[in-house]
């Protein structure tokens, strides 16, 4: 197996063209394997029903439904889940063998996935807490615990803010593919005919090209295994609630007081922020 | 990068002597065999180095996919894939009914190259353009650039329409003549047989830009049917090139007319060399059934032609000549008839 291609420019230069599509199969391979080894775990470890914890009339303020995703949150995740596929797909079938037009299709999929992610960081700049995403020390001492716990050794992680942290964890390897394969994009939609941009393939130096198509396909194998185990993850039935928060935006106050504390995600009304 | 060394990288040489032994060699070899015809467009990969085949499959000893036959079609004819150029452009069936062809297979090269050439091996040629036929690491190569697009390059017998990252065209005389004709490709292999229309068995850049057709590497263009439908129609064929004694075309066009009186009664309408795969005029088609036959509406169907034509740095003389050649297959006295 080897990471790079490699190829040899008029000048008798190795010069670097791209990652290895091995890696693609690595990737898969990676991500089907954790979906596995988890679904064993779950086998032998089922899930316990989170119990709802009597709060008395501390309860009496919070809504029966509250929200967890504003409806522009929402529309923006289903946005960049439509065109990630889509982006996946492209760029992959063709190269498992399935040939169709795919450069048209893939360029318009990265610029609405770019328009969507910029709509995205004002967003969550302004109307949302950037606080509930980032990863603090304490979160990773939680998460050391909740992983520890797993494996039979010591107590349970405390009840977690609005995001628990291994959807921070995930979030932030989104965010640095998600930047990779974006910004690599852009430039590498100069050497394809497109309505944005004029075609220039000497916009950058041969290695630098090369390095360019490396950090995409790295970033865009990256993404394939993380979107293996985040789909995988959606449709397990423990984790339904937060699946269909994502749909309607809101989860029960049940769910709520089962699986958050409320002193960490203050709910006094009937949204959150 | 290519270096002449006028000795071939080693392989293994079979020579079958049937399709299914072909065939049985390109399952058991895969993609590192490689199908030889007449050798014209092999050899010259092999002696660059730069394809380099484990095996190669010659399959000159195939006599089933050798000469001309009638078939069941009224007027119909089927040509094997093996059968040489000279014997196409000569065939006194072909000549009769179906002039275009012998016309295309009659410019196609010098004599020597008919004599050795084949009419699959014309059409499933790979693409002339010399950065990738140079072993330069493109797009078709197996790349990330194409080198015949870029402020610098030398592009003159490049692609003016459908070039998607690659900009090559295809080089054949006899596919647009073919396509044309509609004509049938069998193309056998792990499947059985399947029968293709000429026009798709060429494909773009955009569906697989490391291929200039629909064959996979354990498949063999064995035969090439063409229907009685148009017979006798009134042909025109004429291939623009830098050199009349020898070439590829710069430009070349072939067009089979039904006319009643002076009115277009039906047409179909190909230009190669000017991109991809052979270009089927099927806007011009429409809009030419039905017209009369005159210098207005030949000049109007060549405007109509090049509409999407988007020339690189130095082959937009290429508009004006598709542009008159057009006009010329419309207003033209045909070839042979």
């Amino acid at each position: 197996m080897s990471i790079f291609q490699w190829a040899q420019n008029p000048w008798g230069q190795e010069i670097l063209i791209r990652i290895s599509w091995d890696l693609l199969y690595l990737a898969i391979a990676g991500g089907l394997a954790f979906v596995i080894g988890h679904l064993v775990y779950r086998a032998k470890n089922p899930p316990k029903t989170a119990e709802v914890p009597d709060i008395g009339d501390a309860g009496k303020d919070i809504p029966e439904k509250i929200v967890r995703h504003s409806l522009a949150a929402r529309l923006f995740h289903w946005v960049m889940a439509i065109t990630m596929i889509t982006l996946l797909v492209t760029a992959f079938f063709p190269i498992l063998g399935i040939q169709f037009n795919w450069v048209p299709i893939h360029w318009m999929a990265g610029i609405v996935l770019t328009a969507a992610i910029i709509f995205h960081i004002i967003h969550a700049s302004f109307w949302l807490n950037l606080r509930n995403i980032w990863i603090s020390r304490q979160d990773w001492a939680e998460w050391k615990q909740e992983m520890e716990h797993a494996l039979g050794k010591g107590e349970p992680p405390p009840k977690t803010d609005k995001y628990p942290v291994d959807h921070r964890i995930y979030h932030n390897a989104i965010l640095v593919t998600g930047f990779g394969v974006i910004v690599t994009g852009l430039l590498m939609m100069v050497r394809v005919e497109n309505l944005i941009f004029a075609r220039n393939s000497y916009l950058l130096a041969e290695s630098t090209w090369g390095w360019v198509y490396v950090i995409h396909g790295l970033s865009a194998v990256g993404l394939v295994g993380l979107i293996i185990t985040h789909i995988y993850f959606a449709i397990l039935p423990e984790k339904r609630w937060i699946t269909k928060s994502m749909i309607w935006g809101w989860i029960t106050k049940k769910d709520y007081l089962a699986n958050h504390d409320p002193e960490r995600w203050v709910v006094t009304d009937k949204a959150s922020k | 990068m290519a270096v002449i060394r006028d000795t071939m990288a080693e392989f293994d040489l079979f020579q079958p002597a049937s399709i299914d032994d072909a065939l049985a060699l390109k399952r058991r070899y895969g993609k590192t065999s490689w199908a030889l015809a007449g050798g014209l467009d092999s050899l010259d990969w092999f002696k660059d180095r730069i394809k380099r085949p484990e095996v190669v499959i010659d399959l000159s000893a195939v006599e089933s996919m050798r000469g001309i036959r009638e078939t069941d079609d009224a007027d119909g004819v089927e040509i094997g894939a093996m059968t040489t150029l000279t014997e196409v452009a000569e065939h006194a069936g072909i000549l009769s009914r179906f002039g275009l062809l012998a016309d295309a297979a009659s410019k196609v090269a010098t004599p020597q190259i008919r004599n050795q050439g084949t009419i699959g091996g014309n059409v499933t040629q790979d693409t002339r353009c010399w950065y990738y036929r140079g072993g330069w690491p493109c797009y078709r190569a197996g790349g990330n650039i194409c080198y015949a697009d870029t402020p610098t390059a030398i592009n003159r017998e490049h692609a003016l329409f459908e070039s998607n990252r690659c900009v090559a065209v295809n080089p054949s005389d006899t596919a647009p003549a073919l396509v044309a004709l509609d004509a049938k490709f069998v193309i056998m292999g792990g499947g059985g047989e399947k029968v293709v229309d000429a026009e798709d068995y060429f494909i773009t850049p955009a569906k697989d830009i490391t291929r200039m057709t629909i064959l996979e590497p354990g498949e063999l263009l064995t035969s090439i049917r063409i229907p009685g439908t148009w017979a006798g129609a009134r042909f025109y064929f004429e291939k623009v090139r830098d050199r009349q004694a020898w070439d590829f075309p710069l430009v070349n066009i072939a067009s089979a007319m039904k006319v009643s009186g002076n009115t277009i009664e039906d047409i179909r309408l190909v230009v190669n060399a000017v991109g991809p795969r052979p270009l089927r005029l099927t806007d011009v088609e429409r809009q030419l059934k039905g017209q009369s036959v005159t210098e207005e509406v030949g000049q109007a169907a060549g405007e109509l032609a090049l509409l999407g034509a988007r020339p690189l740095q130095h082959n937009a003389y290429k508009i004006p000549l598709m542009r008159n050649l057009v006009k010329r297959a419309i207003r033209g006295t045909g070839a042979r008839a």
